[in-house]
């Protein structure tokens, strides 16, 4: 069997696990956050919150708490780091520097887990454990709030009330993503992760002597680290590392576990809207967009194009064998169109083309699916577009699942959608006129120096704003001016987003349905499926054209 | 105005207490469970998955280790070639610190790629370089030094090689134990795994337990 055959191969059988997974998972979502009871393990840990979880809350309420929790969680592992010098079961590590545990602060609670650190040479157990894979979960179960209560604010009408932060945080933590990190954990254990709490301690090599090597608690950190879309790494090597992903089953296996929640979360939308078609609609562009990309990154990597891999002979520089060229590319594009970020293959050193797609895949906003949560939220802000273009094109007025796109919600959206380039560009643009900053590349002894290094920064604050946190790792980016400015990118593109979803909610609670009539655009049919895939690329492409031109465009075509 | 101060310090308290108990549960809770089970049902797998042979540890088999014998007076190591040969290393993660070792590759604590871009003059020197040094050492033309012979892996631990450089090897290992070429051929192909399920990943060879097994048939002879 051909590699190319292999990968095809894998690919068919992942969505299969993906399309079996989706109608359970996403009913079962569904039930989670409109259920009326609370588990007693819940009821206790509402108690311990002092909060009152069935109290309805409006937007303004609603992001308050999704903003004070997320401070609380920016300090709290801010300072574990600055302490960690001075806890226990520390394994000897210092205390984090304060730029760059403000950066892994900020990158971790924005779900980003850009690291500019090297797991295995700066965290102990604590941080770890109790600190980063803690935000692995509640960041992922924050997100997903959000978007249940965007669905909810197109879902109910008249009242702006959109659910309960607290209610909704919890819910997404106990009964969704822990049970499934639990049986994920072990299965991964069981091919191989390693989870134990031995610490720093050496191991007999073959040819005599030993070797200090760690071990920790990794195979219950991976697991929460791709299913919530976050991505940070327990070792340096990320997923490449064995001990995180030991095998070409649990290579797609955790592919999968990317994915599941993300596409899983369109069924939950449908249902929730009370027309399941509607989610389908969307479920169908992402999943068009993902399939796309894929099927281009196998194409390229397979070409394996660039001096270098042409004379190795295929595309395995920063790849594994046990995984191949193949496995590696859907890993690559489902960690880009997630906002993932994990890596089970180098990225700075994919062809040039692949390298561009990674780029291109975290540019169109991480909606094809998306993070978990963030996915959601902007597909639909992305649908409000669509809808309103196409009620410019007719001359009508826009809705959207029985509400108007009124200017309020135009303008909310607008904003939504300029927020990332904003940050992306202005802070790329900064980096390339001071010389610290460029002195941090990698690569400036590529042929065609200037683009590739000017990919690795456009790269770097592209993963950070859209809260991926990949690395084109040849950028050193542990440096003051890149901690400080990619950790603002991170909190600015995670929560100004937050913000104008939940303002677009409340208003869209607020109205009143209008009936569908002969004139109202099909919005679960083909066409706007077509119409929105449309849309995204288009907007992507013009915003970011110029940019992706000076560097992997440039570089493919040197 | 007073209200909104004791309004705001009530959820900024709320947001730190939720914080806290949602860290008892899942980085408490769940990590000790999830080691608890681990532990008590796949001992071996959840600590490493550690080779021993003849009562004595001899590494992972899921991490790559080199075989050298000794370094040369600049320090880089020197192959020792009666056992196979793993891929090159680059084994150094861009964010390490520290000046670098002197030899860093298979290095457990500093697991990470080259990071070098597919036009990068250093990658396409080094690929060159280790081309004509397999070609040579071997004794194979360069056009059959398969890829993975030639590049370093994702994490610079990888355990594996291709099938195609483990064969490439033989004639060579097979002279410097003093061992028939078909013997040693055959050690290799029992030690080839094919694709998980048939289609899943690349097949491979682990240089590892290859090495333990090829030590185990020539030992009588040292």
């Amino acid at each position: 069997m051909s590699p190319a055959l292999a990968g095809v191969l894998q690919l068919t059988a992942l969505i299969a696990a993906l399309a079996l997974a989706y109608r359970p998972l996403g009913d079962y979502m569904a039930a989670v956050y409109s259920s009326p009871r609370h588990l007693r393990v819940e009821k206790v840990i509402y108690r311990c919150i002092g909060a009152n979880a069935d109290t309805q809350m409006r937007w303004p309420a609603y992001l308050r708490g999704v903003l004070a929790f997320s401070l609380a969680g920016v300090l709290f592992l801010y300072l574990i780091q600055r302490l960690q010098g001075h806890l226990p079961l520390s394994l000897g590590f210092a205390s984090i520097s304060p730029d760059q545990a403000f950066n892994t602060a900020a990158s971790f609670v924005a779900n980003t887990n850009w690291q500019s650190y090297s797991g295995e040479q700066a965290m102990g157990h604590v941080v770890q454990t109790a600190g980063i894979a803690v935000q692995n979960f509640v960041s992922a179960a924050t997100g997903m709030a959000v978007a249940v209560a965007l669905v909810r604010g197109f879902a109910r009408s008249r009242t702006g009330e959109l659910g309960n932060f607290w209610a909704d945080l919890v819910r997404g933590t106990i009964r969704v993503l822990i049970p499934i990190a639990i049986i994920g954990a072990l299965i991964l254990v069981a091919c191989g992760a390693i989870q134990n709490f031995s610490g720093i301690h050496e191991v007999g090599q073959f040819m005599g002597g030993a070797q200090q090597t760690n071990g920790g608690a990794v195979a219950s950190q991976e697991v929460i680290k791709e299913l919530g879309t976050n991505g940070g790494g327990y070792f340096n090597a990320n997923s490449a590392h064995p001990f995180e992903n030991p095998t070409a089953f649990t290579n797609l296996f955790e592919i999968f576990l990317i994915l599941v929640i993300p596409f899983a979360l369109t069924r939950t939308f449908g249902k929730l809207v009370g027309n399941v078609k509607q989610g389908y609609a969307i479920l169908a562009t992402m999943g068009i967009i993902w399939l796309g990309f894929t099927a281009l990154m196998m194409w390229t990597e397979f070409a394996h194009g660039g001096a270098a891999l042409q004379a190795a002979g295929a595309a395995m520089e920063g790849k594994e064998n046990r995984f191949g060229v193949g496995s590696s590319a859907i890993f690559s594009i489902a960690t880009t169109l997630t906002s993932t970020g994990a890596v089970d293959s180098f990225h700075s050193s994919f062809t040039a083309f692949g390298g561009g797609l990674q780029l291109l895949g975290m540019m169109l906003g991480e909606i094809a699916p998306g993070g978990v949560g963030s996915g959601l939220y902007g597909m639909l802000v992305m649908a409000v577009i669509a809808v309103f273009i196409a009620g410019l094109m007719v001359g009508r007025t826009p809705e959207y699942l029985g509400k108007k796109i009124g200017t309020r919600e135009i303008k909310l959206a607008a904003c939504y959608i300029l927020i990332t380039p904003t940050l992306v560009l202005g802070f790329t643009a900064a980096s390339m006129v001071l010389p610290d900053a460029l002195g941090s590349m990698l690569n400036t002894k590529a042929v065609g120096a200037g683009p590739h290094g000017f990919s690795e920064v456009l790269y770097a604050f592209t993963s950070g704003a859209n809260n991926n946190g990949s690395a084109f790792a040849g950028l050193n980016a542990n440096t003051p001016w890149y901690n400080t400015t990619i950790g603002l990118a991170m909190l600015l593109g995670r929560f100004l987003p937050m913000v104008f979803v939940l303002a677009l909610a409340g208003s869209l609670a607020e109205q009143q349905p209008i009936p569908e009539t002969a004139g109202t655009l099909r919005t679960e049919k083909p066409l706007f499926a077509g119409l929105l895939v449309g849309t995204i690329l288009i907007i992507t492409g013009l915003t970011y054209f110029p940019a992706l031109a000076l560097g992997p465009l440039a570089e493919g075509l040197s | 105005m007073n209200n909104s101060v004791r309004n705001t310090a009530r959820l900024l308290t709320a947001g730190l207490r939720a914080l806290l108990v949602l860290t008892v549960v899942c980085g408490v809770i769940y990590p000790l469970v999830v080691t608890g089970v681990a532990q008590a049902a796949f001992s071996g797998k959840a600590n490493g998955s550690e080779v021993t042979s003849h009562g004595k540890v001899v590494g992972s088999s899921l991490l790559g280790q080199r075989y050298d014998k000794g370094t040369d007076k600049q320090g880089n190591p020197i192959p020792d070639l009666r056992y196979f040969q793993p891929r090159p290393s680059a084994g150094l993660g861009s964010n390490r610190k520290a000046t670098p070792p002197v030899n860093p590759q298979y290095d457990l604590q500093v697991s990470g790629a080259s990071n070098l871009g597919a036009t990068n003059t250093d990658l396409i020197k080094a690929v060159k370089e280790r081309k004509q040094w397999v070609a040579t050492t071997y004794g194979v033309p360069e056009s059959q030094v398969p890829a993975d012979a030639v590049t370093s892996s994702g994490s610079g631990l990888d355990p594996d090689i291709s099938p195609e450089y483990a064969l490439l090897q033989v004639n060579r290992v097979a002279k410097e134990n003093h061992r028939s070429a078909d013997e040693i051929e055959k050690l290799v192909q029992d030690h080839v795994q094919g694709r998980q399920l048939g289609f899943m990943g690349e097949p491979r060879v682990n240089v590892l337990e290859l090495n333990v097994a090829l030590r185990d048939l020539t030992q009588g002879q040292r």
